[in-house]
């Protein structure tokens, strides 16, 4: 865009740049942010809270599962229909919205940027042509890499080594952003019907789920990786759960990483921080959480915060999904996927007059309010899982009052008062916070600040949120309203939302990873690798990986061997 | 001469993978290993509709790809209610520009699934599907049910790339480790390589899965002697099969979902699948018959929200089977026009259906020539996919592959290109005449 | 003879899906185009193979030639899917968007013919 661009009277929240709610003037020209211009269109943003444009580090919009979410859910693809306009193709879906949808919906929420969470390797190809019709959002994908046989054979054998030559493999061959980690261990004992905890051996392969996170936190870091290890610990949703969290968190401790960044982020902790050994005496560990993290460097989490209401779960921790479906007894979709990973769909409906609910949907707050540094935190409703992400306003408007937390818990389970601290904790976050949590730090979590994103410096891509509050805005009604439709959404310098409509839906990019990794350790595990194609893979070796063709507007960062 | 290898076969939903054939003048020369011989068919090429053609007088007459883009898109273009059929013997990008030019036009876009696994879709909407990949089957099972379906015919390398025959992970010994079970209403090739037969009456499928379903839920006292023409000491033999299995699966076809009872058969198949599930791991997979069934019902679900029967004319989608699909379109009387791509209603709907279907203009976008072509205004021949150009498709078990070029087309032009091409000239029509 | 009652069933064959693509030509006429009974159905109607035999059912009626199939119990007739077959399938579907291809009730009958080529039977479709 050779478009020059000012928005004048913002009042701008940058973390990343020290940035507290200052009033300045932003200049753009060809998409980034630049010093000065000469003869710009101008947008006065009155005086209006402005961020840099939001950064998601996990939400399931993209692949095999989520489809088979749409696919099961007609009834939820009836909400939230609108007519295609000129700009807009047709809309629908609540909690499983359509590809263009999903886009339009971020980008008026002030977002432009989403990480798919969970990529099944071999469904790759699924991930990323649903990626191309997702307008305007700029994105990735994390392939699942911890129940892989490879992985499994190089855990074994101690080869962090060869496990490094097979995720830089791995990720080149998906064109993913990282590591992702689901329930490892416990999907591939899936494929029997069984679960594995942290210290449970994987039956027939003999390695615990412990021994593959520290191996794959270990061969992450054999990489100048944007991004750590990426975490859905063992044990999710089950009562008590939260030590087998703390345990897997402990795991990786000692490792350090070139990138001075955490070596592990933990997703939607809300799921891993359950007290109590069964449903009836179930409790919040938030607090044992929270302590942790404020007590330790090395880990990053995102909250997975519980919009109360109807959703869709949907996730690689194939037997967690099972048991939800037991109990609930509703639809479920399973779908294994050889040698790699898995996932389970079940529909779920989060409610206030049930107490086990209350308490989850106050844990995911706990964490944002008791967890003092911002920087290791982001917000995220693990969409669809806890929550959808239209959902993100509500959240924000509660982190950031009391008096709206406090008129919620009145109306739900009186079991609040009892298993959660969260009626006791008045710390309200203000928007600098919010700022970090939604994209200083998320950016920083994902290793984009040093590629323009999730922050409003000179060279930044101008991606920007200008909200119609002002910064003294404290009814929480009014922030909820704001944040769900933005002013104006400015996405590579373009205009794409106005007054909360899209007028302008251009294609995102799509950010990858190539790990370099050291031509004769390749070679090594490619002889494996190939073994593994020719004897027990449906597919062949030469048509595994995932074409050029399916990332038309591709963003590569290199990531070389270290030392 | 050339030897091309991993070359993806665009037949049927097995999308075997591992074709190697040989390349000489261009032209597909021999097939040397990986293809079933329906498969070869198809590789080694045959008979198909040489140039673009227009009915005048009764008779098609040949005439350039641009008049017949333009007439096909006039065609559309003055439609009030158009139908948008077929999609699944295509790749992914021109189902993508498909499902678009539907919403444009305000039209239905439909697919194959809507005489084929229809109901399963329905089904699973209604109790989700416990399902996996094809290489859990290869690695795992040790039993293997068909159920109203008959690979032998239908999907001939299925058993031994997937199934009964394959060698896999704890499945070494191939067919030794292994039990098939068949059930039909009569006897196949395929039942006859089966360790069980269980020969049901037609319609009869419902109360048998409902009969093995309550043996596995520990009522066996209840069930008669017969069971939908099933003696019950059959019931019981395979009921214990399913107690011992480590690894079983159920696979699917036209058996079921085409008999009475149609959407219910499967949902009933699915809680026999869950019941199962309560002694080992158990999963269900529907036999997928053209080689990119599955992928339109992917493209079309996550750009619309449903995956087939999509009614636009609201500008929305509405999404309806029964009311929207393309049988009862055209029995009603409703679609005004219609581009029938991909696949073969002239042989495959009812009698009823292509009644109305001679009475309006149609648009027939296909490399062969076909019984559908009889009901055809404007025929446009295309590049076969999977020969004469690449794109996107989806295994049966919803895997992601992509069909490879392997000889050139100076003349024929892709699928996607010529839907693109038509969507153009729409946009100019619509955008001299109004009303868009 | 009398014509017999019996159970319709239409599904995939091996050579009509090696002729999928190919459905104009000879091969398919050939395959596609029968009506495969049991040898005592066989007996009842007093055909031999190759012969036609007419079948009728509440939605239409079709000339097709018999078969010997080992496979169908007494009473069930199989047409391969196709033209002919979907000549006897009525559109309704029971709102569930999907014709009743199997289990349909009809009567066959041994008969002269002509046994139509696939473009005549479209053509009966032009009213």
């Amino acid at each position: 865009m050779t478009e020059e661009l000012l928005i004048k009277n913002a009042v701008v929240y940058d973390p990343i740049n020290g940035v507290r709610g200052e009033r300045k003037d932003i200049c753009i020209r060809d998409g980034k942010i630049v010093a000065s211009v000469r003869n710009p269109k101008v947008i006065d943003a009155g005086g209006r809270v402005v961020m840099p444009g939001g950064v998601d580090v996990h939400a399931h919009i993209a692949g095999g599962k989520v489809n088979s979410g749409r696919l099961m859910r007609p009834e939820d693809g009836r909400k939230g229909r609108e007519p295609k306009t000129k700009v807009c193709r047709a809309q629908s879906g609540y909690s499983v919205p359509n590809t263009f949808t999903t886009g339009y919906r971020y980008a008026k929420m002030g977002y432009t940027f989403v990480m798919e969470p969970a990529m099944p390797p071999l469904l790759a190809r699924h991930t990323h042509e649903e990626l191309i019709d997702t307008p305007i959002l700029d994105n990735a994908a994390l392939p699942l890499i911890d129940n892989n046989w490879m992985t499994f054979d190089y855990v074994k054998s101690g080869d962090i080594d060869l496990l490094a030559a097979y995720i830089a493999w791995m990720i080149k061959a998906t064109k993913g952003y990282g590591v992702k980690i689901v329930n490892p261990g416990g999907t591939e004992a899936w494929g029997w019907g069984k679960n594995c905890d942290l210290h449970d051996p994987v039956p027939t392969f003999d390695i615990t789920p412990a021994d593959i996170v520290k191996a794959l936190a270990l061969a992450n870091e054999k990489f100048a990786m944007p991004h750590s290890i990426h975490v859905h610990t063992n044990m999710l949703g089950h009562p008590g759960n939260f030590e087998t969290t703390l345990a897997t968190l402990d795991l990786v401790k000692g490792i350090k990483s070139v990138k001075n960044r955490p070596v592990l982020h933990c997703t939607h902790t809300q799921f891993h921080s359950y007290g109590g050994t069964s449903w009836k005496d179930f409790e919040s560990k938030a607090n044992a959480i929270a302590n942790y993290v404020n007590n330790n460097n090395h880990v990053s989490i995102d909250i997975g915060q519980i919009i109360l209401g109807d959703t869709t779960t949907m996730t690689a921790d194939g037997p967690m999904e099972y048991s939800l479906y037991q109990i609930t007894g509703r639809k479920w979709t399973n779908c294994d996927v050889e040698l790699e990973t898995g996932s389970g769909i079940t529909p779920f409906l989060y409610s206030g007059k049930v107490g086990v609910h209350t308490i989850q949907w106050t844990i995911g707050q706990e964490l944002a309010l008791l967890i003092k540094d911002p920087w290791k935190l982001a917000l995220t409703t693990d969409h669809p899982n806890a929550g959808p992400f239209i959902g993100y306003p509500i959240v924000i408007s509660t982190l950031m009052s009391k008096k709206r937390r406090d008129e919620i818990a009145k109306e739900v389970s009186p079991a609040i008062y009892d298993k959660s601290s969260l009626p006791s904790i008045d710390r309200e976050l203000d928007f600098y916070e919010v700022a970090i949590i939604t994209r200083g730090a998320t950016a920083k979590i994902l290793g984009l600040q040093e590629h323009g994103k999730g922050h409003l410096g000179l060279g930044a891509d101008a991606d920007i949120a200008i909200y119609d509050l002002s910064p003294e805005e404290r009814d929480a009604g009014k922030i909820q309203r704001a944040f769900l439709n933005t002013k104006y959404t400015i996405k590579g310098g373009q205009v794409v939302v106005k007054d909360g409509e899209v007028v302008a839906a251009p294609a995102g990019k799509t950010f990858f990873v190539t790990p370099e990794c050291d031509q004769k350790l390749m070679d090594e595990m490619l002889v494996n690798l190939k073994q593994k194609f020719e004897n027990y893979y449906s597919v062949t070796y030469n048509n595994y990986a995932v074409q050029d063709v399916y990332l038309p507007h591709p963003y590569e960062i290199k990531a070389p061997m270290v030392a | 001469m050339a030897e091309v290898t991993d070359v993806v076969c665009s037949l049927c939903g097995c999308v075997c993978d591992d074709i190697v054939v040989e390349v000489e003048n261009n032209a597909v020369t021999k097939v040397k290993r990986g293809a079933c011989s329906v498969g070869k068919a198809k590789l080694l090429g045959h008979h198909r509709i040489k140039a673009p053609m227009m009915r005048v007088n009764g008779e098609l007459k040949e005439i350039s790809y641009d008049d017949a883009i333009k007439k096909a898109a006039e065609i559309l273009a003055h439609a009030r209610r158009p139908l948008l059929y077929g999609w699944s013997s295509t790749v992914c990008e021109a189902d993508r520009v498909g499902v678009e030019l539907a919403e444009y036009l305000g039209g239905v876009v439909d697919n194959t699934a809507t005489v084929c696994h229809g109901p399963s879709v329905l089904a699973i909407q209604d109790v989700g599907l416990p399902s996996c990949t094809l290489g859990q089957i290869k690695n795992r099972a040790d039993i293997i049910i068909y159920w109203g379906s008959n690979p032998t015919a239908a999907h001939a390398n299925h058993m031994k790339r997937y199934s009964y025959i394959s060698k896999g992970f704890w499945t070494a010994e191939g067919k030794k480790d292994k039990k098939m079970v068949v059930v039909d209403v009569r006897e196949t090739k395929t039942s006859k390589m089966a360790d069980v037969f269980v020969q049901v009456k037609p319609g009869g499928d419902y109360p048998v899965f409902s009969a093995l379903r309550a043996i596995l839920r520990g009522q066996a006292e209840i069930i008669p002697d017969e069971v939908g023409g099933v003696p019950k000491a059959k019931l019981l033999e395979v009921a214990e099969m399913m107690k011992k299995a480590k690894f079983g699966i159920i696979f699917f076809g036209m058996g079921v979902t085409h008999s009475r009872g149609r959407q219910n058969n499967i949902v009933n198949a699915i809680q026999l699948t869950r019941a199962a599930h309560l002694y080992g791991k158990w999963s269900i997979m529907p036999m997928r018959g053209h080689y990119n069934v599955t992928g339109f019902n992917q493209v079309c679900t996550w750009q619309t929200g449903f995956p087939y029967s999509v009614d636009f004319s609201r500008g929305y989608a509405w999404y309806n089977p029964g009311e929207t699909s393309s049988t009862d379109l055209l029995a009603r009387g409703e679609a005004d026009a219609a581009l029938i791509i991909a696949s073969d209603p002239g042989a495959h709907f009812p009698g009823e259906a292509l009644r109305h279907l001679a009475k309006i203009p149609t648009v027939m976008i296909d490399p062969f020539p076909n019984p559908t072509m009889e009901f055809a205004d404007v025929v446009i021949p295309v590049a076969i996919s999977g020969i004469e150009c690449e794109g996107g498709v989806y295994r049966m078990d919803n895997v992601p592959l992509r069909l490879r070029k392997v000889i050139d087309t100076d003349y024929y032009i892709p699928d996607e290109k010529i839907v693109e091409r038509i969507f153009d000239e729409v946009r100019a029509i619509k955008a001299k005449e109004g009303g868009v | 003879m009398e014509g017999i009652k019996a159970i319709l069933i239409s599904g995939r064959t091996m050579i009509q899906g090696q002729n999928l693509d190919s459905k104009l030509s000879e091969d398919f006429n050939e395959v596609a185009v029968v009506c495969e009974l049991h040898v005592q159905d066989m007996a009842s109607l007093g055909v031999a193979p190759g012969e036609p035999v007419k079948v009728t059912t509440a939605f239409g009626s079709v000339v097709v030639k018999a078969k010997q199939d080992e496979g169908n119990p007494v009473g069930m007739v199989f047409i391969p899917m196709g033209p002919w077959a979907n000549a006897l399938v009525s559109g309704n579907t029971h709102g569930a968007g999907m014709p009743s291809y199997k289990g349909i009730a009809a009567t066959v009958e041994k008969t002269t013919g002509p046994v139509l080529s696939v473009k005549e039977l479209m053509r009966t479709y032009m009213g």
